[in-house]
């Protein structure tokens, strides 16, 4: 399968938009063609597992290295791994609810779709990159248009959305300017006396790079893509941005962007620098139990249902950064398993949130209550989306946790023994704030915001129903049959996990 | 038929009934829900019947001793080689008694749900929430991989959550339902702590290799975990220590019971299925299942031991001074299930010493028949006088004839009266705890006599005690109004009486099994006896006790008010439970919300958000004071260009130089 497909098919229906006319025809558009994706991303698993099957046991399938610019060296360098064809998946899934449940968006309608598209086009070709440098490029097409879709489509809550999108953009901007540092110095470093440069990962993986070289190279690649994924203290970005942004642009933050970050993370972090990784393990998992224990409090004091999805998020990247962090092969595998889980439970949130929001125009926990009464389907899939991040098993926000902890404890150091501990304690702080959430908003009475209309209050129409529908079945496929993913995503994890190992002795 | 053939289905019906009724929404299938329901739980109860027949009298025992068989088995979720959640069916003497139990129970409840629910608006969520609690009990149950009973433990967490919770319009109902979550939650953290610790020592997830490995004293892994220790406690220690907190969290052992009282705001045939006869009892069964680990450490098994022996007398103790009817048997429960803590804890590897397990899961299923009774009366009850209050009932013998026969069976069976049900398991805990703890005998000899004082003051105040039913007209929810209300059938539908009848049985004449011939520790049936002797005090201790409680409640008097008053500030403390909810609020809303969250909180907002506000000022300044440089004047721009390359050319030459020097 050409993997360009899956950067060519958003591109395409981006472009096809802009010559619509009309609201329907837009989102149609959207629709058809994020849809297609879905396909092309469910043939490229199928693909993939026959390969696989077929005994094809290359680290990368579906190359494809054309030459992007000689002088440099720079190519356009695309294949995937078990890892990629995951998060395509999960992209894809959370485009196409995105544009579902933005069915209705009246103001400026093509233009949001048409940048939505643009954003998920980078998000694709970051996952399928091989080269560091389109690696780089399709990042940043996934980060600026961001701005635009909080500074236009946003809304103004405890902060005001020009400046949660300034911030947000500006935090992403400087950790990739963190990143192309760094890429930098691999680019030079890596075929340093040899006479060649390269972005080239798999190249560059097989040259050995210099430990002292790789300790000081690997915190501006970590931290640049620590950023994206809410390494502590880099994630204040987090918490506005995510509030202000409209519901697919936050679905798209959340579910993608902050993957992104945890991907960035282990392909090209630990991946090409495996010994730095060893080294500099201790720092990253202390940040990462901060950041679940201390993002879990802080959500338990939020008043507002984006902000303790937003700070919740910080907690549940925090489990992606520790499996990364803590570099067993189970802790990577749990670290994958969870920017899945948590791409699509945290997208159903979202997507519920906003759906409560567009009805009661209240975000407020306190204003709202007894939701269950009136939004059956509606605040049922609140509550899962809530259980599946409380890590209930049959959800897949579990299998994601154990795994990680299970992992976690491999490493018998007391140090990250106790680090494992602290993160196993957030499943008792997360309960407390989900339950809080759920009590509040779904059970109950009603508040006020619901009392003053409670004839105005519809449960989900179709559209929202699919889409929900769709990340609904998502996160209770993995909960249920967890093999089949884990088993998409281990044998690659091996491989990162056979190059840490090797840089250990 | 082969075990493998039909096994699953036990626990798959009721989850086929979950997701049928969970799917069609609370309109569709209102009529038929319960009967769905119910049909598929008699289905499922029918098979684990048969299955226990098969296991117990034809291909269980081989040789003297009960074998393990798992029939089914599925590959879930590897962690690492060796490292797997297996999904499969275990079965062995204890797993296949609770499969009864449960189906059992299960079953009765769905039926006198059938009446007592009727009419709800919720009726299918209601059946659908009963099916998928039974589903998981059964995994919990039948689980072959300790993460499988964590998995369907945390499951079972959930189905009482949204049942507690039913009438989610309540506020109080909601915040029960919270409190229990959240409460058994932070107790499976130490479970969960203590699976990593048996996974990662034993190498195994398995029930059946984890426990050969960590009990054969020659094993590597059983080296391991004992020669590491932390704090001086052998990490055998931690991790059984860490999973028991687990099970004293489900099972409401001192000081994590808080929930259980709150936890009857659930509709009342809730309570008696999993509040009473199942899921409270998960913690005694988890102690069971990984038994033979727990002998190896003897004192974890004391920690067992007065964990129950202080919550039997905790709870008898409150339980006296209640006056919800709910409430006096949530704390009976806890109570009871204290009792088979402690006999567990008595309990040791190996024939007669033995005693106390097989005597612990006796009393395990005697109580579920007996207290899930006892709660389906109260629910009767309560459905006529709509008030849970003792102070609203009375008399009622003559209007409720049938419901006073079977509580009074209830009654005598938990106070251990011979030949009730009750009477049998709890000489065989008390004569474990005699033989091996004279100062726990004590304790449950006591309680004991408490539990025979409290039961029959319930029993009093609510069937005879004539003055107490208030003349009152005022309201609709008053008892009186309600009594006379000309519906005619007080005593609810014939579905309801037909569980009370069965559940009557249950309570008569469950004692009569012959429970060493089954449940054993080390699989070894034997047949094991009680001295008639042993039985004399205990008993004429609970006579007397009922005797007392009798004098103090059958008829109006003033002397219980009187014994009140002496008690004074005593009976106080006690009423409010000595004031553990308390220590629990003061902990969370003064200690953890003000001192750890909200600093986070703030923490978070002002100074790390702040450093990154900062970060940007000082970019925004250092712009501000640059800005001048770019001043569209080109001359300007022409001798920064020019100072500019004459600084490289000189760099350039000074490194050139350097270079080649």
């Amino acid at each position: 399968m050409n993997l360009s497909l899956l950067i060519l098919l958003p591109f395409l229906t981006s472009l096809a938009l802009l010559v619509c006319k009309g609201d329907k025809p837009v989102r149609l558009v959207a629709a058809a063609g994020s849809f297609l994706q879905v396909g092309a991303c469910v043939v490229l698993l199928c693909l993939y597992w026959k390969e696989r099957a077929s005994g094809n046991t290359a680290e990368m399938l579906f190359q494809n290295d054309p030459v992007w610019y000689a002088p440099l060296g720079i190519h356009y360098h695309t294949g995937v791994d078990g890892i990629s064809v995951a998060m395509l998946l999960l992209t894809s899934l959370i485009v196409f609810a995105g544009v579902l449940v933005s069915w209705n968006l009246k103001m400026l309608s093509k233009e949001f779709f048409f940048l939505l598209l643009l954003l998920s086009a980078g998000a694709y070709g970051f996952f399928v990159s091989l080269d560091l440098f389109t690696m780089f490029f399709f990042l940043e097409m996934a980060v600026i248009p961001k701005f635009l879709l909080i500074g236009i489509w946003g809304s103004s809550t405890a902060t005001s959305k020009e400046y949660a999108a300034t911030k947000l953009v500006l935090m992403l901007m400087g950790g990739s300017a963190l990143v192309f540092v760094g890429l930098a110095g691999i680019y030079f470093q890596a075929g340093a006396g040899r006479g060649m440069h390269s972005f080239d990962l798999l190249q560059i993986a097989r040259m050995n790079i210099p430990v002292e070289t790789q300790k000081w190279i690997f915190p501006f690649i970590f931290i640049g893509f620590g950023v994206f994924a809410a390494l502590f203290p880099f994630h204040t970005w987090v918490p506005d941005g995510h509030s202000s942004a409209p519901t697919a642009a936050s679905m798209f933050l959340a579910g993608i962007s902050m993957k992104l970050g945890g991907y960035g993370c282990l392909r090209v972090a630990t991946y090409l620098l495996p010994a730095a990784a060893h080294y500099y393990s201790g720092v990253i998992v202390l940040l990462s139990a901060i950041a679940i224990l201390y993002g879990a409090f802080a959500t338990m004091m939020q008043t507002d249902l984006k902000y303790i999805n937003a700070y919740s998020s910080v907690s549940h990247c925090g489990f992606v950064l520790l499996g990364i962090g803590m570099l067993t092969q189970t802790s990577i595998n749990g670290a994958v398993l969870q920017m899945v889980s948590h791409g699509l439970m945290t997208a159903l949130f979202f997507a519920c949130i906003g759906m409560i929001y567009d009805r009661t125009h209240t975000r407020a926990v306190a204003k709202l209550g007894g939701l269950l009464k009136m939004m059956p389907f509606l605040s049922t899939a609140f509550v899962l989306a809530g259980l599946c991040s409380l890590g209930l098993p049959g959800l897949s926000g579990f299998v994601a946790e154990l795994t990680v902890f299970m992992g976690s404890w491999q490493r018998v150091d007391a140090f990250y023994r106790w680090a494992t501990i602290a993160a196993c304690g957030s499943i008792v702080v997360t309960a407390v704030y989900i339950l809080r959430a759920v009590g509040q908003t779904i059970m109950g009475g009603g508040g006020s915001a619901v009392r003053d209309q409670a004839g105005a209050l519809k449960d989900a129409a179709w559209n929202e129903r699919l889409a929900i529908a769709i990340l609904v079945i998502g996160i209770v496929v993995i909960g249920v049959a967890p093999f089949w993913l884990n088993g998409l995503i281990a044998p690659a994890g091996e491989s990162i996990m056979l190059r840490v190992v090797g840089a250990a002795h | 038929m082969h075990y493998a053939d039909y096994i699953l289905l036990i626990p798959l019906l009721p989850l086929a009934a979950f997701l049928l009724l969970g799917l069609a929404g609370r309109n569709r299938l209102r009529k038929s829900a319960g009967l769905i329901a119910s049909v598929l739980m008699l289905v499922s109860c029918t098979l684990a019947l048969y299955a226990a027949w098969r296991y117990f009298f034809v291909d269980g025992l081989v040789d003297g001793v009960y074998r393990q068989i798992v029939p089914v088995r599925y590959n879930w979720l590897i962690f690492s080689p060796g490292l797997s959640v297996d999904m499969g069916i275990l079965l062995d003497p204890i797993s296949v008694m609770m499969l009864v139990v449960v189906t059992f129970v299960s079953l009765m409840v769905h039926i006198f749900s059938l009446g007592y629910m009727k009419g709800e608006e919720r009726f299918t969520t209601y059946y659908a929430f009963l099916s998928l609690f039974t589903f998981s009990m059964l995994g919990l149950v039948a689980a072959s991989n300790i993460l499988e009973t964590y998995i369907f433990w945390e499951l079972v967490g959930l189905s009482s959550y949204l049942l507690i919770g039913f009438y989610y319009d309540r506020p109080a109902a909601v915040s029960a339902a919270k409190k229990a979550f959240i409460v058994t939650r932070f107790a499976d953290l130490g479970f969960l702590i203590g699976i990593l610790i048996l996974a990662f020592q034993a190498g195994t997830l398995d029930f059946n290799t984890l426990i050969a490995r960590l009990t054969d004293a020659g094993s590597p892994q059983f080296a391991g975990i004992t020669a590491a220790s932390f704090l001086g406690i052998s990490l055998l220690g931690w991790a059984l220590g860490l999973v028991f907190i687990g099970g004293a969290g489900k099972s409401a052992m001192f000081p994590l019971h808080i929930w259980l009282p709150d936890a009857m705001e659930g509709p009342t045939p809730v309570s008696a299925l999993i509040h009473a006869a199942t899921m409270v009892v998960a913690g005694v069964y988890l102690v069971a299942r990984l038994f033979p680990v727990f002998s190896m450490d003897p004192p974890v098994l004391q920690i067992v031991t007065w964990v129950g022996a202080l919550s039997a007398a905790f709870a008898a103790i409150v339980a006296c001074t209640q006056t919800d009817i709910k409430k006096v048997l949530a704390f009976s429960t806890m109570s009871q299930i204290g009792y088979m803590m402690f006999a567990l804890g008595v309990a040791r590897q190996g024939g007669e010493a033995g005693l106390g397990y097989t005597a612990s899961l006796f009393h395990l299923f005697t109580h579920a028949f007996f207290k899930s009774l006892l709660f389906l009366c109260a629910g009767s009850i309560i459905h006529v006088v709509h008030s849970n209050e003792l102070k609203e009932m009375g008399g009622l013998r003559k209007r409720m004839p049938f419901t006073h026969i079977a509580f009074l069976i209830g009654c005598l069976a938990i106070a251990g009266i011979p030949p009730f049900s009750g009477f049998f398991s709890k000489e065989e805990i008390l004569l474990a705890a005699w033989r091996s703890n004279a100062l726990v005998y004590g304790i449950g000899l006591v309680v004991s006599a408490i539990t025979a004082f409290y039961m029959f003051r319930l029993y009093f105040s609510i069937f005879w005690h004539e003055s107490r039913i208030p003349d009152r007209n005022d309201g609709s929810h008053s008892a009186g109004e309600a009594l006379s209300s000309p519906e005619g059938g007080l005593e609810g539908s014939p579905g309801m009486k037909f569980s009370l009848v069965v559940l009557s049985a249950g309570a008569l004449l469950a004692g009569l099994v012959p429970f060493s011939r089954f449940i054993v520790p080390d699989e070894r049936p034997h047949d094991s006896h009680t001295p008639l002797s042993f039985s004399i005090l205990p008993v004429s201790l609970a006579l007397g006790a009922i005797l007392l409680a009798g004098w103090l409640y059958r008829r109006g008097n003033d002397r219980a008010e009187k014994l009140k008053i002496g008690l004074g500030r005593l009976y106080q403390v006690v009423y409010q439970k000595f004031y553990i909810d308390e220590a629990y609020i003061f902990i969370t809303k003064k200690i953890v919300f003000p001192l750890v969250g909200r600093p986070a909180a703030w923490v978070d907002k002002h100074i790390i958000d702040g450093l990154m506000n900062g970060l940007a000022l000082i970019v925004a300044k250092v712009a501000w004071l640059i800005r001048g440089i770019q001043s569209g004047r080109l001359q300007q721009y022409m001798l920064y260009f020019f100072a500019g390359a004459f600084g490289l050319v000189l760099l350039f030459v000074y490194y050139f130089n350097h270079l080649h020097t």
